[in-house]
């Protein structure tokens, strides 16, 4: 089954046209990473799949059009980790995952034991059992964007979308992030549809990559197909080698004036 | 008890004590709820123009009818109050998120700018009408004193509105905290949810203000005292700023009657001394959270 399906998406904001035309699907259970360069229309695209834009007919979730459902429908479909979420200063970890259970809660009531019941079992399952008094400004990146995973997860929305979830942690980091949300997405049979800027990690983890650039699908298929140095070349003006490896492609940047060999450093 | 001293128990200081305590609690809970609303730790009636809106409705309302007296009020004078307050939220509001810049302190700056032009037209009126000026002015710098239980009755009804709709709306204030795009994320519509809190701290602003006149800071100091003994839930910071709000107005009146009896000190004064320190804390503590 196709889990979200977007067909000839068209976004402008002001005047510029941020989106010209853009087609994409993701199956059930999938993981389809976008990448692009800056600028490409990568965030905007993931904000009119969580029905943040409006985006009419173009954008369907689970067979239903966006423009059909109602926020709190929208909220228990898809939930979003945005780029750099904001953080309410002072709030604990527990009360910000319960802010997941929102779509939920009736909007003059409150949150049942269901609902408490419900954080609990997604603190336990990201490893952050510990950390529900604490501070969510008082945690350490990693630790942050487990927690802001986890207040997605709350939603229970078998969509999920994540807005560069690793552009703010170390490599180890990263790794240990993406793997949780692998695993979720193996044992929820969650469809994941990210976006992300490191190449060689993008294409690590996903099913599928789409190559955006300046509002259109250029490339699309696995990251093998896309990850390729006439690609990149071409829609990122960058100098990169791709070196496969058994677990996919290798990006790597070359210095200026260096022809295919990896450039020695300077100091 | 002779019937004497009952009178004065019941028709004078009976209605002045819950006059404080009902001003109290929503001067509270408004300023919790713009807080929350503009996500503006600095929020309050007085600094976002709300209060002088009201204020320089009800000045038109006494100047325009004269022969009206601030002892009885209209019935309608809190309606009157309250369009006043929308206006002034809502011309602090568009003068300060048009710019780029967005942070805290620009919303405030329209806001004294728009309580500065809403003062000044309110001067005006006051010179023009120099036979209601010694009422007005009185009025201006805030009074509970009473002579009978008419002010309660008027300002109860909308005091009631308020804390119905902010108190059931209080989640929508937590969850408006992780910024509108996340809120809407999350099943909520954040520009309706804001419009609606506003316009009921405005609503419960204006009918204080139409009772008992200017009496600043109670919205600023009393909801930052509740953040940090009960944290940063607005679910716990309401319903607790409206109690401590109520008991901080009906001390201050109590200490204002007191202190230079038998004069009194305006109450409006004697919240300024006391908050006015505390704002400036505020202030510097709040430069480092969020600007």
């Amino acid at each position: 089954m196709t889990a979200i399906v977007v067909r000839d998406l068209h976004v402008t904001l002001g005047r510029a046209p941020i989106l010209r035309g853009v087609s994409l699907t993701v199956d059930a259970g999938e993981w389809v990473t976008v990448i692009g360069p800056n600028g490409a229309g990568k965030s905007t695209l993931l904000r009119a799949v969580g029905g943040l834009l409006p985006a009419g007919d173009a954008v369907s979730l689970l067979g239903t059009p966006v423009a059909r459902l109602r926020r709190r429908a929208l909220a228990r479909t898809v939930a979003t980790v945005a780029q750099s979420p904001v953080v309410p200063p002072g709030m604990s970890v527990f009360d910000y995952v319960l802010l997941g259970r929102t779509p939920f809660v009736s909007p003059l009531g409150r949150e049942s034991a269901s609902d408490v019941a419900a954080v609990r079992s997604v603190l336990d399952r990201l490893d952050l059992s510990g950390f529900g008094d604490r501070e969510l400004a008082t945690l350490s990146g990693g630790e942050r964007q487990r927690a802001f995973l986890a207040r997605a997860l709350a939603q229970e929305a078998s969509l999920l979308l994540l807005d560069e979830p690793t552009s703010a942690l170390d490599i180890g980091h990263q790794q240990e992030v993406l793997e949780l949300v692998d695993t979720l997405r193996r044992d929820s049979g969650l469809t994941v549809l990210a976006t992300m800027h490191d190449l060689s990690i993008a294409g690590g983890y996903a099913d599928r990559l789409v190559l955006l650039s300046e509002g259109a699908v250029v490339a699309s298929g696995t990251p093998r197909e896309v990850l390729t140095e006439e690609t990149l070349t071409r829609f990122y003006r960058a100098r990169v080698r791709v070196v496969d490896s058994e677990d996919g492609p290798v990006v790597v940047p070359l210095r200026a004036g260096s022809d295919g060999s990896v450039a020695p450093q300077r100091f | 008890m002779s019937e004497r001293e009952a009178a004065i128990v019941l028709q004078l200081r009976l209605p002045r004590v819950v006059l404080g305590l009902l001003v109290g609690a929503m001067l509270a809970l408004a300023g919790g709820c713009y807080q929350g609303a503009f996500r503006n730790p600095l929020a309050d009636p007085y600094l976002l123009g709300a209060a002088a809106g009201a204020g320089l409705a009800v000045t038109a309302v006494v100047a325009f009818r004269s022969g009206t007296t601030i002892g009885q009020l209209p019935s309608g004078v809190p309606l009157a109050a309250f369009g006043g307050a929308l206006v002034a939220v809502a011309l602090t509001y568009l003068l300060g998120v048009a710019g780029r810049d967005r942070s805290p302190a620009s919303l405030i700056l329209a806001g004294v700018a728009v309580s500065a032009f809403l003062a000044a037209g309110q001067t005006y009126l006051m010179q023009r009408n120099a036979d209601d000026i010694r009422a007005i002015y009185s009025w201006l710098l805030g009074r509970l004193a009473t002579n009978g239980w008419q002010e309660v009755r008027l300002l109860l009804p909308y005091a009631a509105v308020t804390a119905v709709v902010v108190l059931l709306l209080r989640r929508e204030l937590d969850v408006l905290s992780v910024g509108d795009d996340e809120a809407s994320g999350l099943g909520l519509h954040p520009q309706r949810s804001r419009y609606l809190l506003v316009a009921a701290a405005s609503l419960g602003t204006a009918a204080a203000v139409s009772v008992s006149g200017l009496i600043g800071f109670v919205g600023i100091v009393v909801p930052h005292i509740v953040r940090m003994l009960a944290g940063t839930s607005y679910r716990a910071i309401l319903p607790l700023s409206m109690l401590f709000g109520a008991a901080f107005l009906a001390l201050a009146d109590l200490a204002g009657r007191t202190f230079a009896a038998p004069a009194e000190i305006p109450i409006g004064v004697v919240t300024a001394f006391v908050g006015g320190p505390f704002f400036v804390l505020v202030l510097r503590t709040a430069k480092r959270v969020i600007m």
